[in-house]
């Protein structure tokens, strides 16, 4: 790297403190007004420290019933989108059909839709067919359709990589092609099934566009936020909105470790399996 | 299909494991996709009518609700409020997003960068609904940003952000910067340092350098932050939600109206006008920078 001039850096290191002021300060702000004790959300002017907000926001009922509701939403996009993922990321790495781009393009096409296009057609669909009209369970596909999409890419990246010759040697030594995928591929595939998991519970969870439209009468927990923000009266929402940062940054960092535990010990199982595969490639020959 | 490879497969896979690929991913792609998809252009087709008629003589094709939405002048304004505002949202992040992310990957290996990029992860994660409440408070009309124009003599009054489109924009570059710098950054991380030493040895200017090295290396990665931003941004519901009035109102929001109002026929149609809107600023990101579908949806 060609030394840059002493002005030229400090323009660098100006503009990483800009821009790094300009993104955490709003959230800082934000996360700060939860403790003034003051009934508008402001720090000007500062009234005191209080924990108020926290206990006001903590005692409120159609908050939990909220959170409930998105839980129980995500747990069901999670059991339908890691398997139809699955099953997409199969079709498009491991098998041979016609028209594998068009089928690509049609599964992937919901994640350059705009989420609420996919709710108003999701609700319009179950409705004028079935007659079924907005309730949580509609949340729970309209929502499928795009986070199958990211399980899927998740799965085809770890695929590519995969080594078929390992399958064939199982079913070569007599497996079932279900022992085999349960014993070989499964296992193989496990960080990113961690992966789609998390994935799935996050987006669904945080999840506004498609549900909004799908949802009826029921409330999730981002409709809740919203509904409180756009009334906008009281720091309790950013007492709510600190405990909501503060979860990202745990959940973010939990995943992280999670997920490198993973990858690493993928890694480690995958070195004893070729290292046990050659023993027992050697082991006749030494016989001899 | 050729008979090896089908035998191949069964041998693989097993009947049930072909079965539930093939019933996996028919439910998701017909069910899931393609049927709501089709039923919502056939009702962007249809009069609005109660379901008792549906079926009826009244039950025809007809453009009219198309006609209404492109055809209405306020409606028209939005449509291309909306355009321009998230043009201007991408241009924005663009030109943030290159530098920034040229600087980190030229910083090397060096350990603050990792830190930086994790640190970045923070505001990346944090859901638009809270980026937009910050936004919400910093922006009001006693709020800090306000305060501090009026003590510096910019303003004489507090001006009402909220209520207008500046509001919701500003906004809009908060929650979807990033989006725009990740995918920039992990293509531009690829780039062999030497080929700029060697294009600066050989005495090229910065702008060269940029023009072509950097640009051509990072293509894939400009267009998918493009195309991700701008998708982001047009068809963002909460943030114009949270942070504009009744006089910045967005397409998203026009369609949620006629659904408010019940009739679901005319906002079909705008839902149809805004999917179009979007095919075709993506298919011209496609074809300007050719990358393929692949190179985006990662």
């Amino acid at each position: 790297m060609t030394a840059p001039g002493r002005l030229g850096r400090a323009i660098v290191v100006f503009y990483l403190v800009v821009f790094f002021v300009y993104m955490f300060l709003p959230l800082v702000y934000m996360m700060a007004v939860a403790f003034n004790d003051t009934r508008i959300p402001t720090l000007n002017p500062w009234r005191g420290f209080t924990l108020r907000w926290f206990v006001v926001m903590w005692e409120d009922t159609r908050m939990w019933e909220s959170v409930w509701k998105s839980v129980v939403i995500a747990v069901w996009v999670i059991v339908l989108s890691v398997p139809l993922g699955l099953a997409g990321a199969l079709l498009m790495t491991r098998l041979q059909v016609a028209g594998k781009p068009f089928v690509y393009a049609v599964l992937v096409s919901p994640v350059l839709t705009p989420g609420i296009i996919i709710g108003l057609s999701t609700l319009i669909f179950w409705d004028t067919t079935f007659d079924i009209g907005g309730r949580w369970h509609l949340s729970v596909l309209g929502q499928s359709s795009f986070i199958s999409a990211y399980c899927m890419l998740l799965f085809m990246a770890r695929l590519q990589r995969f080594d078929p010759t390992l399958e064939e040697a199982a079913l070569d030594l007599g497996a079932t092609p279900l022992k085999m995928f349960w014993t070989v591929t499964l296992p193989y595939m496990r960080p990113a099934v961690l992966s789609a998991v998390a994935l799935s519970f996050f987006q669904s969870f945080e999840n506004y566009n498609t549900t909004v439209f799908t949802i009826g009468n029921d409330l999730t927990f981002t409709m809740f936020i919203v509904g409180k923000v756009r009334k906008g009266v009281q720091p309790d929402t950013n007492a709510l909105a600190f405990v909501l940062v503060v979860a990202t940054i745990a959940g973010g960092i939990i995943y992280e470790v999670v997920r490198r535990r993973e990858v690493r010990q993928a890694e480690v199982r995958a070195r004893a399996a070729m290292r046990a595969g050659e023993a027992v490639a050697i082991a006749p020959a030494a016989a001899r | 299909v050729t008979r090896a490879a089908w035998r191949d497969a069964v041998r693989r896979f097993g009947h049930g494991g072909l079965a539930f690929i093939f019933v996996g991913c028919a439910f998701w792609a017909l069910v899931l996709i393609v049927l709501p998809t089709l039923l919502m252009v056939d009702q962007a087709f249809r009069p609005y009518l109660p379901r008792s008629e549906w079926g009826g003589p009244k039950d025809i094709y007809t453009a009219r609700n198309l006609v209404a939405a492109v055809g209405e002048p306020l409606n028209q304004i939005i449509f291309l409020k909306t355009i321009w505002a998230s043009v201007l949202v991408t241009v924005l992040a663009l030109v943030n997003a290159y530098p920034l992310s040229f600087i980190l990957v030229r910083g090397g290996r060096a350990a603050w960068i990792g830190a930086i990029m994790i640190g970045l992860l923070i505001p990346f994660w944090v859901n638009d609904i809270l980026k937009a409440f910050a936004w919400q408070i910093l922006l009001a009309r006693f709020g800090p940003i306000n305060n501090l124009l009026i003590a510096v003599g910019v303003l004489a009054e507090p001006y009402p952000f909220l209520n207008l489109d500046v509001g919701v924009i500003v906004g809009l570059i908060y929650a979807y910067l990033l989006f725009m710098l990740f995918p920039l950054y992990s293509a531009m991380e690829s780039l062999d340092p030497n080929q700029l030493d060697a294009a600066r040895d050989l005495g090229a200017p910065g702008w060269r350098i940029h023009w072509d090295i950097v640009v051509p290396h990072a293509k894939p990665g400009i267009a998918s932050g493009c195309i991700v931003t701008f998708m982001l941004a047009a068809g963002s519901f909460a943030v114009p939600q949270i942070l504009g009035g009744t006089r910045s109102l967005w397409v998203t929001q026009l369609i949620y109206n006629q659904f408010d109002a019940i009739n679901w026929n005319l906002g079909a149609a705008y839902g149809l006008a805004l999917v179009v809107l979007c095919l075709v600023f993506v298919l011209t990101m496609m074809s300007v920078f050719r990358v393929s579908l692949r190179d985006i949806a990662r």
